[in-house]
């Protein structure tokens, strides 16, 4: 279904090929949160993979910083129609922390400070496509932004780019998190437009 | 991470669907805003405080697509926009100064299952509600005021509104309706660049003892709903918990982030 809005000509007829559909190209960060920003001093912060054994993986602040840090260049697309293109970030790669990691488990549940939960596959963390990141355009990361570090996941949806992100707990299963209770997508393509279920 | 504090979980809402929207009548809601209201075929009615997408096509096939608040709730087809100007934008401008009765909309919705009230006769906690709203951000706030007295909902309603001048008022006389209704609902204004004559207080940025003298008190453990400019809500948000609001609480809707 789609048809002709009478007298409708739009403005932004360049169309980027590195703009999924349905996007707008913005020049600032809007800020999409469900509460308020919470406030976590680096020095309190843990991040933390637990497995299906009951093992937990924790590194603090000082340990995350000691790892290999990757600097990231790319576009990132919210659910609400905008995206951003060629941003910078840096961050320590899901794949060097899940080297230790062993599990069966395909799936994964982002918690974060907070409370606030995402749902997202292992294979969309590993293999390069994800990142816990602490610097956006070469500053420490604004906590209205997720600061002091957030999930990154630029292929999917914004949203499962986890603000304020303290753990990862395997799942078995694909389970709905908070975001995804409230009508978005399961997994969140821009490709495909998987904005709401 | 059992130790995680648990959001509070939703009622379940009518499921989104794209939809034709025929404009039954444009209205000036503010020198920048208009009114559009849409009846929409096949919409499934909305909880208070849900949203959809507009999608506009052109001639060549160019779409763009914005999100907007639903100022009106319920089981009908009839749905209220308040669409503010957006100077630079290029969805809001047509919206607001081209669109005209018989027109048709495609929509996308309704969207959104947190920032969402319902009476407590419909499935919603019998909490007392603070609303706060920046500007145009009165829109979800509108909605959630006017289904509490359409539900003559007991629980006590505030809505603390910070806005520019006494014309920038969205829906001026709905809201002294709802004053004057029998469901329990108290309007606060705060005017940041021009207040009515005789206003008690001279016009400026809400402060935190405005928040604080109009606000619910955290003793009374109310549902927080704010809604305005990024600004505005981290502003907002951030005396709130000063003031002892737990942060599971307070719910937050973002200009920008919708």
């Amino acid at each position: 279904m789609s048809f002709i809005t009478r007298g409708f000509t739009g403005r932004g007829r360049e169309r980027d090929d590195r703009l999924p559909p349905g996007q707008t190209l913005v020049g600032d960060f809007p800020v999409l949160s469900a509460g308020p920003t919470p406030d976590i001093d680096t020095a309190d912060w843990e991040f933390t993979i637990r497995t299906e054994s009951g093992a937990q993986h924790s590194w603090n602040w000082d340990q995350l910083m000691a790892l290999p840090i990757e600097d990231v260049t790319t576009d990132i697309h919210c659910v609400t129609h905008w995206s951003k293109l060629g941003t910078g970030w840096r961050g320590v790669a899901l794949d060097t922390l899940f080297e230790g990691v062993d599990t069966d488990y395909a799936y994964t549940m982002a918690h974060s400070y907070g409370g606030y939960t995402t749902n997202v596959p292992l294979d969309d963390l590993l293999d390069g496509k994800a990142w816990i990141a602490f610097e956006f355009d070469g500053e420490p990361l604004d906590p209205e932004h997720g600061g002091p570090a957030r999930l990154l996941v630029p292929h999917l949806y914004f949203w499962k780019s986890a603000k304020w992100v303290r753990g990862l707990v395997m799942m078995e299963d694909d389970e709905p998190g908070f975001w995804e209770q409230n009508g978005y997508h399961l997994r969140g393509d821009p490709w495909k437009e998987e904005r709401y279920w | 991470m059992s130790d995680s504090p648990t959001v509070p979980t939703t009622a379940t809402v009518p499921r989104a669907g794209w939809h034709v929207a025929t404009v039954a009548r444009t209205s000036r809601e503010t020198p920048s805003a208009a009114r559009l209201e849409l009846d929409v075929d096949g919409w499934p009615g909305n909880a208070a405080g849900q949203h959809l997408d507009v999608r506009l096509t052109a001639e060549d096939g160019y779409t763009a697509t914005r999100s907007y608040s639903i100022a009106s709730s319920g089981d009908g087809s009839r749905v209220v926009l308040a669409v503010d100007e957006l100077p630079d934008g290029e969805v809001s401008p047509f919206l607001v100064e081209a669109v005209r009765a018989g027109d048709m909309l495609e929509v996308h919705g309704p969207l959104g299952a947190f920032f969402v009230w319902r009476p407590e006769t419909n499935g919603g906690a019998a909490r007392p509600v603070q609303l706060i709203a920046g500007g145009s951000g009165v829109v979800p706030l509108f909605a959630m005021a006017q289904a509490h007295a359409d539900a003559d909902d007991p629980t006590p309603f505030r809505l603390l509104y910070a806005v520019r001048t006494p014309d920038d008022v969205y829906f001026a006389d709905e809201l002294a309706a709802l004053a004057a209704a029998r469901a329990p609902f108290r309007l606060d204004l705060v005017y940041s660049r021009r207040a009515p004559d005789g206003w008690p207080t001279p016009p400026g940025r809400i402060t935190r003892g405005q928040l604080e003298a109009a606000a619910i008190p955290a003793a009374d453990r109310p549902v927080v709903f704010v809604c305005g400019s990024t600004g505005f809500v981290e502003q907002v948000a951030s005396w709130l918990i000063e003031l002892g609001h737990d942060p599971r609480d307070i719910r937050t809707e973002r200009f920008g982030g919708t």
